[in-house]
């Protein structure tokens, strides 16, 4: 397996001999393009609209014609009075807490039954068809989003759609309008959402799951420990990380959601049941020309994205020590 | 799909082993007989549940492939009749009408053209930043890094007016520049790791041979690091062919739409004049060519995954 980590490691082959250190024309010619190039794309698309948009949070910018005036924090202060705002922000932060648990506990119940579910006596192996299942699973995951999103406002339509049609089979159709219900939206489009990840984090936790030493899982058998409590109490802690890189990357996706929201609930749904920032967001923008007010969403959305990361990591490692 | 997988062959030389240590002694006997019972509850809940995640998974799909041959009143009548008869005037009506077919093209020319770009900078730069040492390489790094954890929303408002200064709004050119700025840090974080990992002798040899920077790089590096370019650029192109918010905010002309708007615009228009047939034929006009291509890389995709978060 291929490590792959955030620091530079430091007794990794570097160039550092004189003879390659000569400064020629061509080698100037050589950095200017190999990191000069890239570094213009990504500082002009990536880094200058960031560091714009911290400014024009803190003022009251409408567009091209006005010059945006310096306003201090009062589009922060204004966007905690907002009840729409609130109600998004509410609505972000019960998917960051449900999207990541439910998300992680089917996908690591999938994996745990794909790789040591085989009806064997005592040696663990994984369930027929186990590659099968795999490939069945992780197919939502390249479909695109808006697809999904399509795909499930066909399912909960109450006119013909898959879900109530269902229920009408066992004669308990309930008529009911799943998008369009303020009670039930927000986890319709949730469920939309995992379906269409709950693949990808069962393929990655399979491939911890593999990554796990065979001897530990047998000493543990031999000790009697079943499959239950071999899965809960010997791997779950052994693939702890993969856990917590899979809560962080959830977490994001659920304090994003736009595709979702947009296709299945335009306008944030029924009493705004589904709105979230991101949308909120993109309509304060776009529709209202409120530049400053959005950037001061994208500020607030960014920092929570960044607390919830911090947290996650740091509440996984901690248990390291 | 009897075969034996990969995921079996984790243990099967202890198994003599443990049935001698069993016949050895009755507690121990005992105690293995009941686990065994367990497993096989296991194994059969196993097998039931991951079925009905398959049909979970499958029967949707499934259901909107045949919906898709079936006319406006025969989805919203009969959900789960078989479409009368096999009718592909919906597919003609999404491709040509409702414009799925010029999305298509557009999104081809954006996603290609953002992924060749993507690729060539995101390798030159992780290139550089693995294999050279000179002032400010951290600081590079880990600027580019942290483009990886600030959301896309922060950024799109003032990137709209970036772009129409320039002149680039609603134009490919526009379009294929913010996806591959947003998706450098991505790529170059994953290619600096397959780069550091190549062998320093053979660059030597390249250099005492006489090859320069570039060449060294094209013809020496890039070969090598081919296996790590595949899978990111799989990961890249899947990225870039979801990429919904980048193209709805910068690219609001209906004529270069690429497919995710042309479709997400298609079914906001639904309330109004509802074309199901055209719609559940779209959906599958999008979905088949991934399933196509998943097919075939499905190896490549799984073991990404797992090469890339496996620490």
């Amino acid at each position: 397996m291929t490590s792959i980590t955030t620091e530079v490691p430091s007794g990794a082959p570097v160039r550092t001999r004189g003879a390659r250190r000569r400064v020629t024309p061509s080698r100037v010619l050589f950095f200017v393009s190999f990191l000069g190039l890239p570094l213009l794309l990504y500082v002009v698309i990536v880094v200058w609209p960031i560091a714009q948009a911290i400014y024009y949070s803190l003022t009251d910018w409408r567009g091209l014609g006005a010059a945006p005036e310096f306003i201090g924090l009062a589009n922060y202060a204004r966007l905690f009075q907002d009840p729409t705002f609130l109600k998004a922000l509410t609505n972000n932060l019960i998917l960051m807490v449900a999207l990541p648990t439910v998300v992680i506990v089917l996908a690591f119940a999938l994996a745990i039954l794909v790789t040591v579910g085989g009806s064997t006596r005592g040696e663990i192996r994984g369930v027929r068809g186990a590659n099968f299942f795999r490939m069945v699973s992780f197919f939502p995951y390249v479909i695109p989003a808006v697809v999904v999103g399509i795909l499930f406002a066909f399912i909960y339509s109450p006119n013909g759609g898959l879900l109530n049609g269902t229920l009408g089979l066992i004669g308990l159709d309930p008529g009911i309008a799943w998008l369009g219900d303020p009670n039930f939206a927000l986890i319709a489009v949730g469920l939309a959402v995992v379906w269409n990840l709950l693949g990808f984090y069962m393929v990655l936790f399979v491939a911890a799951i593999h990554s796990v030493p065979a001897e530990i899982v047998e000493a543990a058998r031999l000790d009697g420990c079943g499959r239950l409590r071999l899965s809960v109490q010997v791997i779950l802690p052994m693939i702890r990380e993969n856990v917590s890189t899979a809560a962080v990357y959830m977490g994001i996706v659920a304090l994003d959601m736009f595709v979702y929201i947009q296709v299945m609930t335009p306008n944030g749904g029924t009493a705004k049941s589904t709105e979230v920032i991101s949308r909120y967001l993109y309509q304060t923008a776009f529709f209202d020309s409120r530049f400053g007010l959005a950037s001061a969403m994208g500020v607030v959305l960014a920092l929570v994205t960044m607390l919830m990361a911090v947290i996650v990591l740091f509440g996984f490692r901690r248990k390291d020590v | 799909m009897a075969t034996t997988s990969p995921d079996s062959q984790s243990a099967t030389t202890a198994a003599p082993t443990r049935d001698g240590a069993g016949a050895s002694g009755r507690r121990e006997g005992r105690a293995r007989s009941r686990a065994s019972g367990g497993d096989r509850t296991f194994g059969v809940l196993a097998n039931v549940v991951l079925t009905l995640w398959a049909l979970l998974v499958i029967l949707p799909l499934l259901w909107t492939f045949y919906s898709s041959f079936k006319n406006s009143r025969e989805i919203l009548l009969s959900p789960f009749s078989l479409p009368e008869k096999l009718n592909v005037d919906n597919f003609v009506n999404a491709w040509t009408e409702a414009g799925i077919g010029r999305f298509f093209g557009n999104t081809l020319i954006v996603v290609g053209g953002a992924l060749l770009l993507v690729m060539l900078l995101g390798a030159m730069c992780a290139y550089v930043l693995a294999r050279y040492t000179f002032p400010g390489r951290q600081l590079i790094y880990y600027g580019l890094i942290a483009g990886l954890t600030f959301p896309l929303f922060l950024a799109v408002v003032p990137l709209f007016f970036v772009l129409e200064s320039m002149g680039l709004r609603n134009t490919y050119l526009g379009l294929i520049l913010a996806y591959a700025g947003f998706a450098l840090p991505f790529t170059v974080f994953f290619l600096y790791a397959f780069f550091r990992q190549l062998p320093e002798e053979i660059a030597e040899a390249a250099a005492i041979d006489g090859a320069g920077d570039f060449r060294t790089f094209f013809q020496v590096m890039v070969p090598m690091a081919l296996p790590g370019l595949a899978s990111v650029t799989i990961f890249n192109f899947l990225g870039l062919w979801n990429q919904f918010l980048l193209p709805v905010v910068l690219n609001t002309d209906q004529s270069k739409f690429v497919l995710a708007q042309g479709l997400a615009n298609m079914q906001a228009q639904q309330g109004y004049q509802s074309d199901w047939g055209a719609m559940f034929a779209a959906v599958t006009i999008t979905i088949l060519p991934v399933l196509v291509v998943y097919a075939f890389f499905q190896r490549q995709l799984q073991g990404g995954v797992g090469r890339s978060t496996n620490k």
